[in-house]
């Protein structure tokens, strides 16, 4: 039986899964849409991937990023838990060794990545802002009624984008709707749209920063044809979109989960039986002390397998304690 | 008269210190907490920053335990902290509570206002009977400040994980309840000396990271998410640019005498920024400028959200990284308490810095980093 290693990126939009074989191939990948039920779409990802497998393969090592890593970890034993800066950009040098600059834009946030010579060089990831992610793009094509596939075949065809202000989502929004009322046409207003996406990027996260080729465009929005080209204009470069753009995080996981169990001679992924047991993660207000951390407990089957979320310790430690007895 | 003050970071210690030794009656707020900053929103301003809303929660907790003064610091500086005071007092008046406030700072009407002030908050007794508490609290203060500097060192190099936390932890807890100079002074010794004696790994260099930007969200751990002690636990050696011992002797005592010298960031930050902007603009400039020719690994900005000198500091900043090849993370807070997102910033932050460090020692370029 062959071996493969499992990746999973579990973000706020969508959760991904990636199977690598030995030679770094994609075998399989999945993109859920989390819809706020991580735990649910994590057991529904697993059971893809089982039927998968089959008897195929067998699981060498598996790794999490995302921003729901933590709890992934805690359900499947990941042998990594790693943030996704650092997962995307090993993805990146996997596709492309001399990538020196990538792009990401995904559901809730947006980064961009400055590789030189092979490392993360420096980094930068929107704060406050939704006006540079995906669930932006979301909004307003709904709002138009178009499909967020079709999104940006529409921009393509625009010959004069109009300008929309790309500074916060609900500026954009108002200005948006102001260009609709006074006529102009939906596939120049959509390009209008993406080239504010871009140009808010660009202001707010690439700034003092040297964007040099090869340039990955990562994340979901990368399927966006519209911004993908108002990068090219913008940056006057040419954008390469990865072939598995949208799950790069998971497949950065993946090879990081390989690299590690490979070091350590095992991993502890705990196999496909977990998909049976019944997961909730319940939380509760502590009130030992005046910081009221929100502590969130993970029950499997209603055994407690391991609290977070508190600033002491009080409750992550006990866990170990309990552990460590039993 | 029972007399309060708003929470910063461990500002308590001094404003303790000093009115047990003046047998001032005063009321600690309990520690910033969820409902503190729930208080602050539901009555400051939206626009206010996230110190004021604290600041406004933390009173209301205290008068609710029977506080009826209320002590803060204010100042004629050009950041929106000058016109705090004023703000308190008509929001804690728009709610019907009657506190009077008394604010500390040397206005146009200078020094004998500033005196005639000090008197009130002692119930009338000379203000010359306050100049040796005051030395004594400043001491405190400096001691204390200097305490955490240490447990910032030991905590990355500590052998069993847990040690400095749980030290640190108790010495907190313990500090509220010792009455007096004396005690507390003893206290901190003696916290520095299981701090001194805390088991470390002498062969390990820890990744060093200067922490800069907006006063009080540096100092006040509720607000930056105990930052020092998640970079610590990390194995990460932090060094705080801002202490509240350094900001009383150069702002109020120096300044208030007009005798306060040129500082080293202040040459730093010139060729960025010339003149004070108001905030903490140019100490974020030149204290990474600082950072950098110490040959720290990066540093990492922190600023509550809307807070104009930072924001003009941090659109300065990516020159200062260029010139110096030091990389900073900024991180904005306000009302967000789910960590995640700073979590992931600061994880992968450090996983850069580290690997730059190899880059670094593989090229021997360790001592040519700065210029």
């Amino acid at each position: 039986m062959n071996s493969c290693y499992l990746g999973i990126d579990v973000g706020s939009v969508s959760t991904n899964f990636v199977l690598l074989d030995d030679n770094g191939i994609v075998l399989k990948k999945l993109y859920l849409r989390t819809q706020g039920e991580p735990i649910r779409i994590l057991k529904e990802g697993l059971t893809e991937i089982r039927d998968f497998i089959g008897d195929r393969y067998s699981i060498a090592a598996s790794g999490t990023t995302g921003s729901g890593r933590q709890l992934a970890s805690l359900i499947v034993g990941a042998d990594i838990v790693k943030n996704e800066i650092t997962a995307h950009a090993v993805a990146a040098l996997a596709v492309r060794p001399d990538t020196r600059t990538i792009l990401e834009i995904g559901g809730q946030d947006s980064k961009i990545i400055i590789i030189r010579d092979g490392m993360v060089y420096d980094f930068a990831m929107n704060t406050v802002c939704a006006a540079g992610t995906g669930s932006f793009l979301d909004r307003q094509a709904a709002r138009l009624n178009i499909p967020i596939e079709k999104f940006g075949g529409y921009a393509l065809k625009s010959s004069n984008p109009v300008r929309i202000a790309g500074r916060c989502a609900v500026f954009a929004e108002s200005d948006m709707i102001h260009k609709q009322q006074t006529g102009q046409c939906l596939e120049d207003i959509i390009n209008g749209l993406c080239e504010a996406l871009v140009r808010n990027y660009l202001n707010n996260l690439a700034k003092g920063k040297a964007i040099e080729s090869p340039i990955l465009f990562q994340g979901g929005v990368a399927a966006n044809v519209g911004i993908v080209s108002a990068f090219e204009r913008e940056l006057k470069e040419k954008i390469i979109v990865p072939e598995n753009y949208d799950v790069m995080g998971a497949v950065g996981a993946a090879i990081l989960a390989r690299e590690e169990t490979e070091k350590k001679g095992y991993t502890i992924f705990h196999g496909f039986d977990i998909i049976k047991s019944k997961y909730e993660a319940v939380s509760f207000q502590c009130s030992h002390c005046s910081n009221c951390c929100e502590v969130v407990e993970l029950l499997a089957d209603s055994q407690v397998v391991a609290r977070w979320g508190d600033r002491c310790g009080r409750w992550s430690n006990a866990k170990e304690q309990k552990r460590a007895a039993g | 008269m029972i007399v309060t003050f708003p929470h910063m970071g461990n500002v308590y210690v001094l404003v303790k210190t000093l009115f047990d030794e003046m047998g001032v009656e005063y009321i600690i707020p309990p520690k910033c907490n969820k409902r503190t900053l729930e208080l602050g929103t539901k009555y400051a301003p939206e626009m206010a920053c996230l110190p004021l809303k604290i600041n406004i929660g933390n009173f209301i907790e205290s008068i609710e335990q029977g506080a009826d003064t209320i002590i803060i610091t204010g100042g004629c500086g050009p950041c929106r902290f000058g016109y705090y005071a004023e703000m308190h007092k008509e929001i804690l008046a728009g709610l019907g509570y009657n506190v009077e406030i008394i604010t500390l700072e040397v206005n146009e009407k200078g020094i004998p206002e500033l005196l005639c002030r000090l008197k009130r908050m002692i119930g009338g007794r000379s203000v010359s009977s306050l100049a040796l508490p005051m030395y004594k609290a400043m001491r405190i203060q400096t001691a204390a400040d200097k305490l955490e500097e240490l447990s910032f060192r030991i905590r990355p190099r500590e052998i069993r994980k847990g040690s400095t936390d749980a030290i640190m932890q108790k010495y907190f807890d313990t500090v509220k309840t010792v009455y007096g100079a004396k005690a507390i002074a003893h206290l901190i010794e003696e916290t520095r000396n299981l701090l001194l004696s805390t088991e470390i790994d002498k062969d390990y260099a820890p990744i060093k990271i200067g922490i800069v930007g907006e006063i009080y969200t540096l100092i006040e751990p509720f607000t930056n998410l105990d930052i020092e002690k998640m970079l610590g636990n990390m194995g990460v050696e932090v060094n705080r640019s801002l202490y509240i011992s350094h900001w009383i002797k150069e702002h109020i005592i120096l300044g208030g005498l007009h005798m306060r010298k040129k500082q080293p960031f202040e040459r730093e930050a010139e060729p960025y920024l010339k003149t004070a902007i108001g905030g903490h603009a140019q100490e974020t400039l030149g204290n990474t400028v600082l950072y950098a020719k110490q040959h720290y690994d990066g540093a990492i900005q922190i600023y509550p959200l809307t807070c104009m000198p930072e924001i003009v500091a941090g659109s300065i900043m990516p020159s200062v990284t260029k010139d110096y090849d030091i990389p900073v993370l900024t991180l904005v807070m306000d009302e967000i308490t789910g960590e995640a997102g700073y979590i992931t910033r600061i994880d992968a932050f450090v996983d850069m810095l580290r690997r730059r460090r190899q880059i670094k020692e593989a090229n021997n370029e360790l001592v040519l980093s700065g210029h």
